[in-house]
């Protein structure tokens, strides 16, 4: 009997599963429609209907920029969600595990996918920002900054997602759970500034990973003072990323020894 | 390591799910290049036995050994030689049949252009060509089914496990499908496989076990099987000729009589009685009754 190989190397596999979930992103079209669409509307909404309100200067659509890349890059990843309890539930994931194929690399192929998908509508929510009158004066360092820290939270946030969908029963389960996340950018200073809000909710508001990401966003994007947001930032991101892989790592395991 | 160099060797495997017993001491083994079928009707335990071989599942007590290999041991060993088709298929809806193939051909370390080659040539096999680059979500129960078929086949390792390969099949689809595991049989590969349908146990395996209820109530060829039980069934049918009942008997007088008193003020008058030969069908209810006759003595 010809035991014609042994098993993909670890790097082909890798790619061979951010291939899939590309795909997967591609012929999801409704998901890929609706990450790009909601957020591009949300920010028309904010600036044409509630901007007036808010700020009469008509500078809020500067304000509320980064707010909105980081609501779209919340919706976009939290696909991921239900993609990796789809992954879970269905019989694909055992077929792989009697492959030596380990299950870090399929999480990694939609982390890899998501944040590629996310960068693209980002793309878009900048450009239509920018007709509707968007003004920067960042320097090349400072777009830079902003792409990085909207990479990291894209990467952080899908890396949550995909934690959630492996620790939810089932993909609806974890539609459900995701859409919770999605309420943080609503409070914090993503849309208005903080110190407008009740004093309780205020408490919230500036003490979740929302509120430093958004100013550091604004802050190089609008030239504004950093102070001491950027390691906030950089510290909720490490943090909620070592708490999705521990979480991920867990329920995998417990879910490999019971099926 | 192992003195005998079954394809298969399972001994006292149990396995528990919260604190049922799901598997109760369970002992066979496979030669190399043979058939074997494990037979029995929902939940009996075959989808647990096979993820317990394909190193899926731990099994609470018990020795599995896959080519001389310790499954609780040596599980990378073990997946080197094993391909497996679960109950239900598991292949990803968004890729096309095509993409199904190569992506799983890549995984198992084929080299691209072969993985396609290996592609085409399964698609031909298994009647996929005209859905080849159409994605998986459109497909038939049927036409997935196969799909899953191919790309467990896709590398040949020499120990496949099928769990019920054919049940939601047509018949043309299921014959070609046997044609398919007796070409593979005789490459070479071990083909373990699960099936609620004694027909196809009958004709494909070497060597047949049955199932119910956790515990492997006979086992043997299909001829030995079919010899062990010497019983008759007695019929009962209406006066529209419709089955009421069917019941095993040796066939002595004394328990026809015994039998007949037993039923006399239970059934119809006008009922009719037939003593015929056995069937597989028969073989298999007979067994499964036997034995949980024996489980409510020991109680
Ligand atoms: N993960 C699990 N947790 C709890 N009980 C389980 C689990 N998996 C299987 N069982 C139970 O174990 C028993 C055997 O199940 P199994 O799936 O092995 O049966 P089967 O012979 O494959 O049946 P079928 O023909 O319906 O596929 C059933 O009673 C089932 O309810
Ligand atoms: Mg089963």
């Amino acid at each position: 009997m010809n035991n014609e190989s042994l098993k993909s190397s670890v790097w082909v596999a890798q790619l061979i599963f951010i291939q899939r979930s590309i795909r997967h992103s591609i012929r999801n079209t409704d998901a890929m429609i609706m990450a790009i669409a909601l957020p591009i509307l949300l920010m028309l909404l904010f600036t044409y209907v509630f901007g007036g309100a808010i700020d009469p200067s008509g500078n809020y659509v500067t304000y509320v920029v980064p707010g909105t890349i980081l609501l779209c890059a919340g919706f976009g990843s939290s696909s991921v969600a239900v993609d990796v309890a789809q992954d879970m539930t269905n019989g694909i994931i055992d077929r792989f595990r009697t492959m030596s194929v380990r299950s870090l690399d399929v999480i990694n192929g939609h982390v890899v996918a998501s944040v590629l998908r996310n960068l693209l509508a980002t793309t878009l929510v900048i450009g239509v920002a920018l007709l509707i009158g968007f003004r920067t004066e960042a320097s090349f360092l400072q777009w830079l900054g902003a792409i990085g820290i909207i990479t990291l939270f894209i990467f952080t946030f899908t890396w949550l997602f995909a934690a959630i969908g492996m620790m939810a029963s089932g993909p609806s389960a974890a539609g459900g759970y995701g859409f919770v996340l999605l309420f943080l950018p609503y409070l914090s200073s993503a849309f208005v500034p903080t110190n407008t809000m009740p004093g309780w909710l205020r408490g919230i508001a500036d003490h979740q990973p929302i509120t430093p990401i958004t100013e550091t966003i604004r802050s190089l994007l609008n030239d504004s003072p950093l102070h001491t947001n950027g390691w906030w930032s950089l510290g909720w991101c490490g943090g909620l990323l070592l708490v999705a892989f521990v979480l991920s790592a867990w329920s995998f395991q417990r879910k490999s020894g019971r099926r | 390591m192992h003195l005998t160099r079954y394809a298969i060797d399972v001994h006292g495997l149990s396995k528990s799910f919260n604190g049922t017993r799901v598997l109760k001491q369970i002992d066979f083994s496979v030669s190399s290049g043979s058939i074997f079928a494990l037979l029995g009707p929902n939940g009996a335990g075959k989808t647990t036995i096979i993820h317990i071989l394909s190193t899926l599942l731990n099994a609470d007590a018990g020795s599995v050994f896959i080519d001389g290999h310790d499954v609780s041991a040596s599980k990378e060993e073990v997946k080197q030689l094993i391909s497996l088709t679960g109950q239900y298929a598991a292949v990803d809806e968004l890729l096309t049949a095509q993409e199904n193939l190569i992506m799983m051909g890549r995984l198992f370390g084929l080299k691209a252009v072969v993985a396609k080659q290996r592609a085409l040539t399964l698609l031909q096999q298994f009647d996929l060509v005209d859905a080849a680059h159409k994605t998986v979500r459109t497909f038939s129960g049927g036409m997935r089914r196969r799909l899953d078929l191919a790309v467990s086949i896709i590398v040949k390792k020499p120990i496949l496990f099928l769990d019920e390969p054919t049940t939601g099949l047509d018949t043309v689809s299921r014959r070609a499908l046997w044609a398919m595991i007796c070409a593979l049989k005789a490459q070479g590969t071990t083909i373990f496989l699960t099936t609620q349908y004694l027909e196809e146990a009958d004709q494909l395996a070497d060597h047949i076990a049955f199932i119910s209820n956790g515990r492997i109530v006979a086992q043997g060829t299909a001829d030995e099987l079919k010899a062990q039980i010497n019983q008759d069934i007695i019929e009962l049918r209406n006066e529209h000729n419709e089955m009421l009942q069917e019941i095993p008997t040796d066939g002595t007088i004394q328990q026809l009589k015994q039998r007949i008193d037993e039923l006399i003020d239970h059934v119809p008058a006008q009922t009719r009685i037939r003593i015929r030969r056995p069937s597989m069908d028969d073989v298999f209810l007979s067994v499964t009754d036997r034995r949980k006759e024996e489980i409510n003595h020991e109680q």
